[in-house]
């Protein structure tokens, strides 16, 4: 494997990472916020916090080691995203900002303040929609160099009906993803009420995901027909990914093991995932940029690799610490413990 | 207007993000180790209130974590959204410290949920101490690889330019530049002095307001003490980055002096102000300092700002930020040698209301000393974004809006100070240490 491919295989990696913990977290938000609406918040928000607070941070990490390792690896993703990104970035960034730091300040300091849980609620849709934008605009179609600068337009990248595709896949997926986590999480305390409404939201949002998902693949066949082409070449990943689609529903649909139900869930995203990011290849800003022109010299390859590695031997014990501490400690869980 | 110039809004607006940051982010490297001290303590000395010192630090400090975490998010991606140009460079010899930086605070968020998380679920304090080990150690790891970074900004090496092309990369040449000891070290230690005197300055207000808690006492006691250090050492790193820039920096270091001609033992100027002909006034001038601050050596020849092209000088108010941060280091070294003396041998003033309200002024005075420095090392580098190498105009990006951005990012960085604020005095108004004492010595959960 050259190292190109090594250094986007381990980003997307990260990526995948972030947009699993990243949309329960998210997605968590949203529940945790609509359960106050809908007058529901016994049931949803004890087990929401519960599971929320020990990790939220570690969510963000996933985030920052992306961007960061992009700009490592591919040098010029820097100039090229940078310069187009600074609108929808700097928007991300503050909403990431706001939330971040109001849910510490409502968990540490004044619980129950119902304000911050909407707003916490709402930027959690917000987030995944604007940094979405990056994936419309990676298609092309939405830059041109302009005295040797890329320009965005922004018109017709708000005009485009793919933009739009891709914002919903975006939230239906984070609302997917954090119901089925969140099906599998209230089992596990035995909380039969909040089981039963996670239950019912991951029905609810099951559908429309794959509509919107389908959608795409449709939208792209006008868009970037040679994205669409590779696509349709490896149709099997897709499908696959489908028939996990419906074989999370269905367990979660016969009430049968949801911790099953989980792994299915993120096998098919997986699926989906890399199968969109396989086909996308060689290009990183389709067609101005792809993986082999961006790529940094060999040195700072080989010592980001090595890096990788050794940092990678020090967070594996770490985050199963953290995983075996909150996560899958029965009594932490449960609430007998703190 | 005046933000249309994307090169001036970018500048302004990664002052503004830097500034703030560096708020949190020196209370992020600092309290730590403060906390891990107090626990220690605690143990060793089998005393309640060291350990709850600890719980009470480690509480208000992850509200502070937190605003650190996401305007460190927003400088990491705000580099790449600014300066394009020069991360695209950049990118290219130094990503590997930044990736590092990211390890570390990997480490430290894991460590610090589960030291914050775990309260109860050590019967032995000191398997709960163990878990502060990862979070101190990432915390100023943290610092260490992102001031490697602006180190090689400073200093750049590990590479060769030919012909306007960047050859021979050599990342770990670029992490062990000439500025990287000095300015690595200058920046743990402050930020250990300030966090020191932050607490105490809260330990101070707190005996001043009227409680008479031994807590309080023990507090004040033990922070000053570590400030004392701490602030020595930094006045001492503080002499060897003067010797590095007289070396490496010349034009930087003649700016914080106005040190125009070049001479033989050179006088160094304190205060004063410069009129348009470059004619200090008011300036108090110590023979031969700066040739001792420069080369140790009173009479040695110290570069002036003549010697250099106009446009490649700094601009000049830098002196003024320069001096803020030496007299206040100065200013903290003295307030807690006094208290540490006095308390020794008994003097009756370091426990009066007027000494105890200096030390409620050397908190936020240590922070001034922290912005001052960065701004002095930071507009001291000006025109250069990497020194000899590319100027900020060449790195800037060539996007509309960062005039809007800018004020956008200021309504938010009011709105999480604020916040910081009024969260912090909340928890600790409804938790005075009276109430969590009564609370852990019956055994039950404090906070």
């Amino acid at each position: 494997m050259s190292l190109e491919i090594l250094g986007i295989t381990v980003l997307w990696t990260f990526l995948f990472g972030y947009i699993i913990v990243g949309s329960v977290d998210y997605g968590a938000g949203f529940f945790n916020a609509y359960s106050i609406i809908t007058k529901k918040e016994h049931i949803l928000s004890r087990i929401i916090q519960r599971y929320l607070s020990p990790v939220w941070e570690v969510t963000n990490v996933f985030f920052v080691f992306f961007f960061v390792g992009i700009v490592g690896f591919f040098p010029q993703t820097a100039y090229f995203f940078g310069t187009i990104f600074l609108i929808p970035g700097s928007i991300a960034l503050i909403l990431l900002a706001l939330r971040g730091s109001y849910y510490a300040f409502e968990t540490y300091g004044s619980r129950g303040h119902k304000g911050y849980a909407l707003m916490y609620g709402a930027t959690g849709l917000l987030i995944p929609a604007s940094l979405s934008i990056v994936l419309t605009i990676s298609e092309g179609g939405f830059v041109s160099i302009v005295d040797g600068n890329p320009v965005l337009d922004y018109w017709a990248l708000f005009t485009s009906p793919l933009t739009w595709s891709i914002v919903i896949l975006s939230i239906v997926a984070v609302l997917y993803i954090s119901a089925v986590f969140l099906t599998w999480y209230a089992s596990k305390t035995e909380d039969k009420e909040a089981t039963e409404l996670m239950r019912k939201y991951t029905l609810i949002w099951s559908v429309p995901l794959i509509i919107t998902a389908g959608g795409i693949v449709y939208e792209l066949s006008f868009h970037n027909q040679e994205h669409f082409n590779r696509i349709i070449d490896v149709w099997w990943l897709f499908g696959l990914s489908s028939l996990l689609w419906l074989a999370t529903a269905g367990l979660i649909w016969l009430r049968k093991s949801y911790g099953m139900a989980v792994w299915l869930m993120i096998g098919q995203f997986a699926l989906a995932f890399y199968g969109y990011g396989v086909t996308h290849y060689p290009y990183l800003l389709y067609p101005h940029l792809t993986i082999y022109e961006g790529f940094t010299n060999e040195a700072m390859a080989i010592s980001l690799v090595v890096v990788f590695i050794l940092g990678f031997a020090l967070l594996i014990p770490s985050l199963y610490l953290l995983v075996k501490l909150f996560l899958f400690d029965k009594e932490y869980v449960k609430g007998n413990k703190k | 207007m005046l933000f249309d110039d994307p090169v001036f809004a970018s500048r302004m607006l990664t002052l503004l993000t830097l500034s703030f940051h560096i708020i949190y982010a020196t209370i992020g490297v600092g309290v730590p180790l403060m906390i891990m001290i107090a626990q220690w303590i605690g143990i060793r000395k089998n005393d309640n209130h060291y350990i709850l010192m600890a719980r009470r630090w480690a509480r208000g400090f992850v509200v502070t974590v937190a605003v650190g975490v996401v305007t460190g998010t927003i400088i990491g991606l705000q580099l790449s959204l600014l300066w394009p140009n020069f991360m695209e460079l950049a990118g290219n010899i130094i990503a590997l410290p930044l990736f590092m930086e990211v390890f570390a605070f990997f480490f430290e968020a894991i460590f610090l949920g589960i030291y914050v998380y775990t309260w109860d679920r050590f019967d032995d304090q000191r398997k709960h101490f163990l878990l502060l080990i990862p979070v101190a150690i990432g915390a100023t790891a943290s610092a260490y690889f992102i001031t490697v970074v602006n180190s090689f900004m400073n200093a750049p090496a590990g590479f060769d330019m030919v012909n306007g092309e960047l050859v021979n990369a050599n990342p770990i040449a670029a992490m062990f530049t000439a500025a990287m000891p000095t300015k690595v070290s200058h920046v743990i230690v402050t930020a250990y002095m300030t966090a020191a005197f932050m607490l105490a300055a809260i330990a101070a207000f707190k005996l001043i307001k009227g409680s008479d808690n031994m807590y309080h006492k023990k507090s004040l006691h033990l922070t000053m003490k570590i400030g004392l250090v701490f602030s020595i050492a930094t006045a001492l790193i503080g002499d060897f980055s003067g010797k590095y820039l007289a070396e490496y920096q010349p034009e930087k270091l003649a700016a914080f002096e106005w040190h125009f001609e070049t001479e033989e033992a050179s006088p160094l100027l304190l205060y004063g102000i410069l009129d348009e002909n470059h004619e200090t006034k008011y300036a108090i001038r110590i023979p031969f300092a700066l040739s001792i601050l420069a080369y140790g050596d009173p009479m040695a020849e110290v570069i002036g700002l003549n010697e250099f092209p106009k446009e490649e000088t700094p601009p000049l108010v830098v002196h003024y930020f320069f001096d803020t941060m030496v007299t206040i280091g100065v200013f903290m070294i003295g307030l807690s040698l006094l208290y540490w003396l006095g308390m020794r041998r008994g003097w009756k003033f370091v426990k009066a209301k007027w000494y105890l309200w200096l030390i409620v002024l050397g908190g936020p005075l240590s922070f001034l000393a922290i912005e001052a420095g960065w701004w002095a090392t930071e507009v001291g580098r000006q025109p250069w974004i990497l020194r000899g190498i590319m100027t900020v105009d060449q790195a800037a990006t060539t996007s509309d809006y960062v005039g809007l951005m800018f004020v956008m990012f200021a309504g938010l960085y009011f709105i999480l100070g604020v916040g910081t604020v009024i969260v912090l005095r909340r928890i600790f108004k409804n938790n005075p240490v009276e109430k969590d004492l009564a609370k852990y010595n019956q055994g039950g959960d404090p906070l």
